[in-house]
C-alpha cells in the first residue's frame, strides 16, 4: 500500500528498548484504589454506590452524565470506603472527586453477560454495550468511544492507530504481539458498528514483531496492516490519516468529515472484551520505563492504582527519578505526588533522569527555523511564541495559534531551549478564560440591564398606581364636597 | 518680498477662516464615542473603577483621563476591547487579573433581611425574606455592594478557588 | 514560579553554544589554510579580531546589567568576529580588525536587543563599514604566491575593463580554476580556498546546522545570469566559474547568508533570499562600482528577510494556501 507524505516531524531517541522485551505481566491487585470519576473527557460521572457498600468486581460504580461522558465501574472486587477527593493525575495536583475502594483480595466478577456471535448485534447495540463499558480512547485522548462511534456512522475508512509514537511506551507494541487475535476481533466489531468500507490498520515500523503478529491476525479479512514510517508524531491523528489516506481533517472539523474514524489498538481490545466477554473496561496496559526505573516493564494493570504501586513493582529506582511523567515524555504530563492513581487514559508510567531529560535554560532565539521545519501541521511557532510573550494573543491566533496540535516537536528541537509548546498551551489557556469572561460578562450586562428596566417598570407602576390613588381620593373629595355644597343649598 | 509675505498671509487667514467656519458647522454635541465605549464596559454600574457608573468611565475614557485597564471586573478582555476601540496600545503584559472573587453567604449567620437581594445589579443573588439567600456564581460580578449593605456579614466575596476545569499553564519564565 | 515542567519531557541533544561551535569547526580548515598561505600577520588579525569581540560584548552587557556569562558562553560573538576576520585583507592593520569587530558586535548586534534581534548580518555590516571608511586599507591585497601587493581578480577585471581590455585577456595569466579551488590566489584570508570552504558548508549541511537551500539557491543566481551573459558577450562578461570561485561567493554562500538569525525561516523563503543574494552580487559585480558584491548584497537581502517572512509561510495542516479551512467531504 502507498503512503502519503508528511510535513514536519522529528526522530527522537526511542528508548523502547528498554520495556519492549517485556511481556506484559499483570500487577497484583493493591489494597485501596482510588478510582476517579472524571477519567475522560466531558462531564464527571455520577456515583451509585454508598461507602461501606460491598462491590464485586465489574460492577457499575458512576454512570455517565449525558452522552459526553463515562461509566466507571468496580476493578476488582471490595468495600467502598470513601467518596471524596483525591489527587488528581494532572500536573496541577489539584483535587478530583473520586471513590476509594478497599479491596477483599478476591477479584469476585459480577455475573457477566457474554456474546456468542456479536456480528449479529446492530450497530446501535454494540454502540450502547461500549458506552455502558465505559470505554474511552486509550491513547491518551480519553474521548467516549461509544459517542465515537454513533458520530462516525458509514464512515469510508477506519483507521486503527498502532502508532506509538511517543519514546518509552512500548504497551500497544505488546498488546498487539500477545493479543493480536482479540484486537482483530474488536476491530472488525468496530468496523461492523460504523458500517466502515476499509479497514487499515498503521503501525511504525519499528515494531516489526506487531506488525507480523497484526498481519498473522489480519488474514482472511479484509483488514489491512501497514507498516508507516517511525516518526514523531505519527500516532496522532491528524497525522496517521494524513499518512495513509493522504486526506486532511478541515480546519476546527473532525475525521468523519472526510469519512475517517480513528481508534486506538487498546480501544479494539477493550470493544472486544466488552462486547464478546462481557467485561467493562477496569483495567488497561501501562509501560512502566525510564532511566531510574530498575526493571522497565508493561504491566496490566486496575484503574485506580497507586502510580507508586507500579514503580515499587518494577523494582523501584536505580538513581533518583528528575521527574516522574504519566504517558510518553512527548505529550505527557509531570506528576509531582507518586500516590495519584493510574486511569483509563495512562499509557505510561516513567521515572527520567536529569540526563534523559536534557534541560537547560531558555536562550535566545536565534531564528533558526528548526521549529518551522519539525512542525507537522506548517506553523511559525518561533513567531507565535514571539507574539505571546509580548501578551499578543491575537496575533498569535492569526498565525494559526488553534491549529497547533501540542506534539511538542518544536520545543524538542529548540537549539535555543525556548519552551515553545509551553508558550502556545499558556496562550490556549488564557485565550478559553478569556471567551469564558466576555461571556459572563455579557450574561451580567444583560442581567443588569433586565434589572434596571425592572426597577424602572416597578417605578412607572407605582407612580401611575399612586396617581390613581390621588386620582379617585380627589374625585373623592369633590364628591364630597358638592355633596356638601348641595346639602347646604 | 512683499509677493510672499501677501500671498502666505492671504492663505493663513483663509485657511484660519475655513477652519474656523468648519468648527461651527460640523459641531458634534457630546462625545459619539462614549456610547460606544459604554458598549464594551460590562453595565453593571458597580463603580469600582471610582466614575459614576459605567457611563462616567466611558466619559473618562474618551477623554483620555483613565487607562484602558481600569475595570476590574471587565478583566484584559474588556481591557483589550477597549484598547482596540481607542486606538491605543495596551500592555497586558504587566497586567494581571485581580484574584477572580464571587460573592458568598455564609448560612449561619444570614437573617434572610433581602439587603443584598436588593441592591444586587446583576440578580445575582436569589431568596426571600426571612430565608437564607445564596447566590449564582454565573451572574456574580464581585462588585461589592451586597457586602456594604449587608448587617450580619454573613455575605462576603471570596476568591474563586482553581478547579481542574479552570486550572490553566503559567506563563513560560524566561531567562532575562 | 510553578515548580511543574511543561512537556515534552525530553530534548534534542543540541544547544545554541554546540550549534555556533559547529560553524566553527567548519571554518577550522579553510582558517588554518589562511593562516599557512599568509603567516603570522594572519593569526594576529585573527586573535585581535576575536579578543576585540569578547571583550567589547562583555562590556556592552555588563553595561546593560545583564549575565555576562550567559551572553558571551553561546559564542555568537566569538564567530562574528571570526567570519570578519577571514573576510579582512590578511595583511590589513591591527585596527581595522578592531574597529570591526567593537563596530559589528556593539553596533549591529547588541545595539539591536542582542543575540537574535539584529536585522543585518553583524560581520558584513562590519566589513562594509569597514570598506566605505577605510578604502585603501580594505583593497590592499596581497598575492600569497609572490609577496607583492596587488588587485584581486575582479577588482583587476574591473579595472582592465576600464581600460578597454577585455574580459578573456585580462582573466589570462591571473586566474586559473584550480588555483580558485585550492586557494593560490589573492582575496582574504579565508575566502581564498574554495574548496575548503565548501568542505565546511557540506560539514554544516550533514550536522543539519544549515538546509541546503540558502546555498544553492545563491550559487545559482550567480551562475545562472552569469553563464547567460556569457554565452552572448564572453569579453565583457565573466564565466560562472570565475564567479563562483572568485572572491567571497562560497564563504557568503555556506557562511554569510546562511546566518540564521537575518534569513527567512520557511524553505521557500530561503530560496527567494539565496536567489536575490545571488542575482545582487552578480549585478554588484558586474555592474557596480565596487569589485566584490557579496556584502552587499547579503546586507540587501538581510534587508527583505522581515517581508519575504510576512508573505512566504507554510500552508496549515487542514487549511489551504490562504488560511480558509478545507471543505468538508463526507465518506
Amino acid at each position: 500500500m502507498n503512503l502519503f507524505d508528511l510535513r514536519g516531524g522529528i526522530h527522537p531517541e526511542g528508548r523502547k528498548n528498554l520495556s519492549a522485551a517485556h511481556p506484559i505481566c499483570a500487577l497484583p491487585v493493591p489494597k485501596r484504589l482510588f478510582i476517579p470519576l472524571q477519567q475522560h473527557i466531558g462531564a464527571p460521572a455520577q456515583p451509585v454506590v454508598a461507602v461501606g457498600q460491598n462491590v464485586l468486581k465489574g460492577q457499575l460504580l458512576a454512570t455517565a452524565q449525558g452522552a459526553l461522558s463515562s461509566a466507571i465501574h468496580a476493578p476488582t472486587s471490595g468495600v467502598i470506603t470513601g467518596l471524596g477527593d483525591c489527587t488528581a493525575p494532572h500536573p496541577s495536583g489539584l483535587a478530583v472527586p473520586s471513590i476509594t475502594l478497599d479491596s477483599d483480595g478476591e477479584s469476585r466478577w459480577i455475573a457477566l453477560i457474554a456474546t456468542a456471535d456479536p456480528f449479529q448485534l446492530t450497530p446501535e447495540e454494540i454502540s450502547q454495550r461500549v458506552a455502558a463499558a465505559g470505554i474511552v480512547g486509550l491513547g491518551g485522548a480519553t474521548f467516549p468511544s461509544a459517542l465515537k462511534l454513533n458520530l462516525s456512522h458509514g464512515v469510508q475508512t477506519l483507521i486503527m492507530n498502532g502508532g506509538e509514537c511517543e519514546p518509552y511506551l512500548t504497551c500497544d507494541d505488546r498488546i498487539m504481539q500477545e493479543r493480536a487475535a482479540q484486537i482483530m476481533q474488536g476491530i472488525q466489531l468496530i468496523a461492523h458498528a460504523v458500517a466502515a468500507q476499509e479497514v487499515l490498520v498503521g503501525i511504525e515500523d519499528n515494531k516489526p514483531e506487531a506488525i507480523a503478529a497484526m498481519q498473522a491476525a489480519a488474514k482472511n479479512t479484509s483488514v489491512k496492516v501497514t507498516a508507516m514510517p517511525s516518526m514523531y508524531p505519527m500516532g496522532s491523528e491528524k497525522q496517521i490519516i494524513q499518512v495513509l489516506t493522504g486526506k486532511e481533517i478541515p480546519a476546527g472539523g473532525r475525521p468523519a468529515d472526510i469519512g475517517v474514524l480513528v481508534h486506538n489498538v487498546a480501544t479494539a481490545f477493550a470493544v472486544q472484551q466488552a462486547i464478546v466477554e462481557g467485561k467493562p473496561l477496569i483495567s488497561r496496559i501501562v509501560t512502566v520505563s525510564g532511566g531510574a526505573i530498575k526493571v522497565p516493564c508493561n504491566l496490566e494493570v486496575l484503574v485506580g492504582t497507586p502510580m507508586q504501586e507500579l514503580i515499587d513493582f518494577a523494582g523501584g529506582y536505580v538513581q533518583p527519578a528528575a521527574r516522574l511523567v504519566l504517558g510518553g515524555p512527548m505529550m505527557g504530563q509531570q506528576i509531582s505526588n507518586p500516590a495519584v492513581p493510574v486511569v483509563k487514559g495512562t499509557s505510561g508510567v516513567l521515572a527520567l533522569t536529569t540526563a534523559e531529560i536534557g534541560q537547560a535554560e531558555p536562550a535566545p532565539c536565534i531564528r533558526c527555523s528548526s521549529c518551522v521545519r519539525a512542525c507537522p501541521v506548517g506553523l511559525l511557532p518561533l513567531e507565535m511564541a514571539a507574539h505571546i510573550r509580548t501578551a499578543n494573543l491575537s496575533g498569535a491566533v492569526n498565525l494559526g495559534l488553534k491549529d497547533c496540535i501540542a506534539c511538542g516537536s518544536c520545543s524538542y528541537v529548540c537549539p535555543a531551549h525556548i519552551p515553545l509548546v509551553h508558550f502556545f498551551n499558556y496562550a490556549k489557556g488564557d485565550l478559553t478564560a478569556q471567551e469564558r469572561t466576555k461571556l459572563k460578562q455579557e450574561s451580567t450586562k444583560k442581567l443588569a440591564e433586565e434589572r434596571s428596566e425592572r426597577i424602572a417598570r416597578i417605578e412607572r407602576a407605582r407612580a401611575e398606581a399612586a396617581a390613581k390613588r390621588k386620582a379617585a381620593r380627589e374625585a373623592k373629595e369633590r364628591a364630597a364636597a358638592a355633596k356638601l355644597t348641595t346639602e347646604a343649598v | 518680498m512683499i509677493a510672499a509675505l501677501t500671498s502666505l498671509t492671504i492663505l493663513g487667514a483663509f485657511l484660519g477662516l475655513v477652519l474656523g467656519i468648519a468648527a461651527r458647522v460640523f459641531k458634534v454635541e457630546g462625545n459619539p464615542l462614549t456610547a460606544e465605549l459604554i458598549a464594551i464596559l460590562p453595565g453593571s454600574q458597580c463603580g469600582q473603577c471610582g466614575f459614576p457608573g459605567c457611563a462616567g468611565a466611558a466619559q473618562a475614557l474618551a477623554e483620555g483621563r483613565a487607562p484602558v485597564t481600569l475595570c476590574p471586573p471587565g478583566g484584559r478582555a474588556v481591557a483589550l476591547a477597549l484598547a482596540a476601540k481607542l486606538g491605543t496600545e495596551v500592555n497586558l503584559a504587566g497586567m494581571k487579573d485581580a484574584v477572580p472573587m464571587m460573592a458568598e453567604v455564609q448560612e449561619e449567620i444570614c437573617i434572610g433581611c433581602t439587603r443584598c437581594f436588593k441592591v444586587c445589579p446583576t440578580d445575582a443573588i436569589v431568596g426571600a425574606a426571612q430565608q437564607i439567600h445564596s447566590v449564582f456564581r454565573e451572574a456574580c460580578t464581585a462588585c461589592g455592594k451586597c457586602e456594604e449593605v449587608c448587617p450580619t456579614e454573613s455575605i462576603k466575596l471570596q476568591p474563586i478557588l482553581v478547579t481542574l476545569q479552570s486550572w490553566r499553564w503559567h506563563k513560560p519564565v524566561e531567562a532575562a | 514560579m510553578n515548580p511543574i515542567a511543561h512537556s515534552p519531557h525530553a530534548h534534542a541533544p543540541i544547544t545554541l553554544s554546540k550549534v555556533m561551535m559547529t560553524v566553527m569547526m567548519a571554518l577550522i580548515p579553510a582558517t588554518l589554510y589562511g593562516f599557512w598561505l599568509y603567516g603570522w600577520s594572519a593569526v594576529m588579525l585573527w586573535m585581535i579580531s576575536i579578543f576585540a569581540a569578547i571583550a567589547s560584548e562583555a562590556l556592552v552587557v555588563r553595561w546593560q546589567g545583564r549575565g555576562v556569562k550567559t551572553a558571551l558562553l553561546d559564542g555568537s560573538g566569538v564567530l562574528t568576529a571570526w567570519l570578519l576576520a577571514i573576510s579582512l585583507p590578511p595583511t590589513a592593520p591591527w585596527w581595522i580588525a578592531v574597529l570591526g569587530s567593537v563596530f559589528a558586535v556593539t553596533i549591529c548586534k547588541q545595539v539591536f536587543g542582542g543575540l537574535g534581534q539584529n536585522v543585518f548580518n553583524p560581520a558584513m555590516a562590519a566589513r562594509v563599514m569597514l570598506l566605505i571608511s577605510f578604502p585603501l586599507e580594505m583593497t590592499t591585497w596581497v598575492s600569497p604566491v609572490d609577496g607583492m601587493a596587488s588587485a584581486s581578480v575582479l577588482g583587476h577585471v574591473k579595472t582592465e575593463l576600464t581600460r578597454g581590455i577585455s574580459m578573456d585577456t585580462s582573466l589570462v595569466g591571473h586566474f586559473s580554476m584550480l588555483d580558485g579551488l585550492v586557494g593560490n590566489r589573492i582575496g582574504s584570508m579565508g575566502e581564498t580556498a574554495a574548496i575548503l570552504l565548501l568542505l565546511g558548508g557540506v560539514f554544516l549541511i550533514f550536522r543539519r546546522i544549515i538546509t541546503w537551500h540558502i546555498p544553492v539557491a545563491m550559487m545559482l543566481g550567480v551562475a545562472v545570469p552569469a553563464l547567460l551573459f556569457h554565452s552572448i558577450d564572453s569579453t565583457h562578461y565573466a564565466s560562472p566559474l570565475v564567479h563562483l570561485l572568485s572572491g567571497g561567493l562560497i564563504l557568503g554562500a555556506f557562511f554569510i547568508a546562511t546566518d540564521p538569525v537575518t534569513s527567512p525561516n520557511t524553505a521557500m523563503g530561503q530560496l527567494i533570499f539565496g536567489a536575490g543574494c545571488g542575482l545582487m552580487t552578480w549585478i554588484i559585480r558586474t555592474w557596480g562600482g565596487y569589485p566584490e558584491g557579496v556584502a552587499f548584497a547579503v546586507l540587501m537581502l538581510n534587508a527583505g528577510t522581515p517581508i519575504i517572512d510576512h508573505y512566504v509561510k507554510p500552508r496549515i495542516y487542514g487549511r489551504d494556501r490562504k488560511g480558509v479551512a478545507l471543505p468538508v467531504k463526507k465518506g
